[in-house]
């Protein structure tokens, strides 16, 4: 272990060693170990399990709905109200209740105290409740499926006066249940949120400054504090139509008939309702996308081995999209009907984001560049992340403008760019990263070949899917239809090109299944990975155990001596150089790989 | 170290143990410093609510409602209760167990009274016929209300953990940091209650006192 090689009586770190505090002894009972845990990698399985599996629920849910386009009729059940309630639950279980709760509540929990040399969370009970508020969400939404009336069907944005009236399917108790777990989903989020940012800036070992962090670490900070100001916008705008819906009052009603019928709304503002979802909305995109962003990074330096490009620049750039973010939430709304000065505005500041995110892009470009790649497994995820953000990020400046967007915003082209750059991308992101923890969490590897099968089907696959989209969205074919009968400007070939999209869509759903069957084999059958197999610089692969053990550093937690990229320093004989790796480079001492690491990869 | 001076380090240039910064943790108390982040994240729930607010007020079927007078005394309960949380807080920290007591038992029960007095006022506006859905002011009143006072109670749940401990408190060193945190969250929704109090008196003096300054084009 590296951190053996710490010159004892030279650096004591002894009175910085913390005790883990009243109530946080080792867990010895099953149920306090895997169920009740307040350890924070157990926490964080939790999480994952959770998202993966509502996740899958989802996952089901387009297959069905691409059953209904490709190929219309094939599945009879799936009626124009059904085919909403798809829509409106696949985009609600992916945004917030997959991608959302796997980034911060499953690799946050995971990573931060293990990154910077943590024994746990700062506030270990509240996250624990964090998760069972979090499965309680899960469960309220799921609900939703077996009520009468089923979930709602109001599209993922919920937009009233639509969602609450008669004639919306899941009007009766699917749009209650979906937002009370939203609030619920809130509540979850805040208690997991505090402890991240708390923990981070507290709870770092010695030596760990912040801006020796990885940036792993600096993009879930950022997104966590994101989060904490962009979710009160969810809550709020939930709360007040629950109200709307329930007590009959008109926050967000406006005087309505339905049906024949005068209802008792009136004088209420389905805008105020747009601009509050959005103000969440907006930054929800980077509360997803930040985490990604940084794990990314870290991938790229690790199996690039070279130190990240413009580490500095790197967590300026998260700073600055993470203010932006909250300037940008109206350029959803260009075909609402506000005011077009405001139109101008939130286009303006749309293009502005691009630079710091280009920025980032350009940075991981360079590190690869004449880097000693490695094309590993979230290698691969790393760098097909890249080229699908940049694709996404592209029609983004086009959807950025006003003029563009009016035209394009209820077709396939919208579909096309947000499923790219936040739909596809953040999930290879989680790709990558799950292979490169994995071994970290289980102790063994993930199998290579399944792996490589898993990436190439997933990337050129959702390609497959998605690129097609951007044209069907230039030929004006509109989004959230049940079906295109009757509609005379639509060619056949749109026909053929929703088949084949299908067909790709099927395909990819069955490569996870490949995936899932590669981690619960793997968890038991995998290759032993030893403590570090990438040959890591980051604390986490550093821990004295893999998987960690409770407290994750035994009896002393590590000293941190540089930053997390010393990746091929010259004069090193070994390629890399933990951070809590106490001698420099060049100093006559030639560092060599602790023993049970295996030394250099090649 | 300043937030630019951080930000500024060039950690590519300091390795080895030539090099050995702090970590640089803020130093004040973790669960303080986790409580701030908490009073933020409510900060921006009210101010959104309060943004709401203000721009549902200007749709036009806005009927301001009367205030019960009982509210004045409710502000009283909740101002006595936040000095009597202060008075606790200056006891555990010159060490007077006996000051540090009876703030925190007085600061608990005005803070029931605020709780129950707010009850109160919600039965005299019903009785009046303010009904939750009969106008948009009325909602907003019992929603601010319910989701201010939801937060005492929650606040309410820790004084209740700081008391019992009370009983088995060696010295009031040992309760510092609870009474601390509960000052410091009393104070916080006192001065959320002023604003909300504030916003309905306001309102009271037409929707068009509060409006004068935002331009109209924005709905």
């Amino acid at each position: 272990m590296a951190q053996t090689a710490i010159p004892t009586g030279t650096y004591d770190d002894t009175d910085h060693d913390e005790d883990l505090g009243d109530g946080h002894h080792e867990p010895r009972s099953f149920i306090t170990k895997y169920i009740w845990s307040q350890d924070h990698k157990v926490i964080a399985i939790q999480y994952s399990i959770t998202a993966m599996a509502v996740g899958l629920i989802a996952l089901v849910l387009s297959w069905l709905m691409r059953m209904q386009i490709g190929f219309p009729g094939s599945l009879p059940f799936i009626d124009p109200e059904r085919y909403l309630q798809f829509v409106t639950m696949h985009g609600m279980i992916m945004v917030v209740y997959l991608l959302t709760a796997l980034f911060l509540g499953g690799f946050g929990n995971y990573l931060i105290p293990l990154m910077i040399g943590a024994r746990d969370m700062v506030f270990p009970y509240v996250n624990m409740l964090s998760y069972w508020v979090y499965l309680l969400a899960v469960l309220v939404l799921v609900a939703s499926f077996f009520v009468p009336g089923g979930p709602t069907g109001a599209g993922w944005t919920l937009y009233p006066p639509q969602a609450i009236l008669p004639g919306t399917a899941g009007r009766d108790w699917g749009i209650i249940l979906m937002l009370v777990s939203l609030i619920i989903f809130v509540v979850a989020f805040t208690m997991g949120g505090l402890n991240y940012v708390t923990t981070i800036l507290q709870a770092r070992t010695r030596g760990m400054t912040m801006m020796r962090l990885p940036l792993t670490v600096w993009g879930i900070f950022v997104a966590t504090i994101l989060g904490l100001l962009a979710f009160p916008a969810l809550f709020v705008s939930g709360l007040m139509m629950l109200l709307d819906r329930v007590l009959l009052t008109s926050f967000f009603m406006p005087t309505i008939t339905s049906l024949g019928e005068r209802l008792s709304y009136g004088g209420g503002s389905p805008l105020l309702f747009q601009h509050l979802f959005w103000f969440f909305g907006h930054p929800e995109v980077y509360i997803v996308a930040l985490p990604g962003f940084g794990i990314v990074s870290d991938l790229i330096s690790t199996h690039a081995r070279k130190n990240i490009f413009g580490y500095r620049m790197m967590v300026w750039a998260l700073l600055a999209i993470g203010v932006l973010s909250f300037v940008v939430w109206a350029h959803h709304m260009y075909v609402s009907g506000m005011n077009p000065y405001f139109g101008f505005f939130f286009a303006t500041t749309t293009l502005i984001i691009a630079v710091p995110t280009a920025l980032k892009v350009y940075n991981w470009v360079l590190t690869l560049w004449q880097a000693d790649i490695h094309f590993t497994v979230p290698m691969l995820f790393s760098l097909a992340f890249i080229l699908t953000f940049v694709s996404g990020g592209m029609s983004g400046l086009f959807l950025g403008n006003v003029v563009v967007d009016v035209p394009l915003s209820d077709t396939y082209f919208v579909v096309a760019h947000f499923h790219m750059v936040m739909g596809v991308a953040p999930v290879l992101v989680i790709f990558g990263a799950i292979y490169h923890w994995f071994p970290k969490v289980t102790g063994r590897m993930l199998n290579d070949a399944l792996g490589k099968f898993h990436f190439w089907v997933t990337f050129l696959g959702t390609y497959a899917i998605f690129f097609p989209m951007h044209y069907l969205g230039f030929v004006g074919i509109p989004r959230r239809y049940h079906d295109f009968e009757g509609i005379a400007f639509i060619p056949d070939s749109a026909r053929e090109l929703n088949a084949f999209i299908t067909v790709a869509a099927l395909v990819v759903g069955a490569a996870q299944l490949v995936f899932l069957f590669n981690m619960a084999w793997s968890g038991f059958r995998g290759r032993p990975a030893g403590s570090n197999p990438w040959n890591a610089t980051t604390l986490e692969w550093q821990t004295p155990e893999t998987p960690p053990g409770h407290g994750n550093w035994g009896p002393r937690q590590p000293v941190v001596y540089r930053w997390a990229y010393d990746y091929s320093v010259p004069d090193a004989e070994q390629d890399f150089l933990p951070q809590n790796y106490p001698r420099p480079a060049g100093d006559g001492l030639n560092p060599e790989a602790p023993p049970e690491q295996g030394g250099l990869l090649r | 170290m300043t937030i630019f001076g951080t930000l500024a380090a060039k950690p590519w240039l300091e390795s080895g143990s030539g090099e050995f910064p702090p970590s640089g943790r803020l130093r004040i108390p973790t669960g303080r410093l986790g409580l701030i982040f908490f009073l933020i994240v409510i900060s921006v729930l009210f101010v959104l609510l309060g943004t709401a607010y203000v721009m549902r007020m200007g749709f036009g079927d806005w009927v301001p409602l009367d205030e019960p007078p009982v509210l004045w005394l409710n502000t009283l309960a909740l101002v006595l209760s936040s000095a009597a949380f202060q008075g606790a807080w200056i006891g555990v920290r010159r060490n007077r167990p006996a000051g540090a007591t009876a703030g925190l038992y007085a600061g608990g029960l005005f803070a029931a009274l605020f709780l129950a007095g707010q009850l109160v006022a919600w039965r005299q506006l019903d009785g009046l016929g303010y009904y939750v859905a009969s106008n948009p002011a009325n909602t907003f009143f019992y929603l601010l209300s319910a989701l201010h006072g939801l937060h005492l109670l929650g606040g309410m749940a820790a004084w209740g953990r700081a008391a019992a401990r009370l009983r088995h408190a060696g010295s009031a060193a040992e309760l510092r940091p609870a009474v601390e945190l509960c000052a410091l969250y009393w104070h916080f929704l006192l001065v959320v209650w002023l604003a909300l109090f504030g916003l309905l008196l306001a309102d009271n003096g037409g929707a068009d006192a509060v409006l004068q300054p935002l331009p109209h084009g924005m709905h």
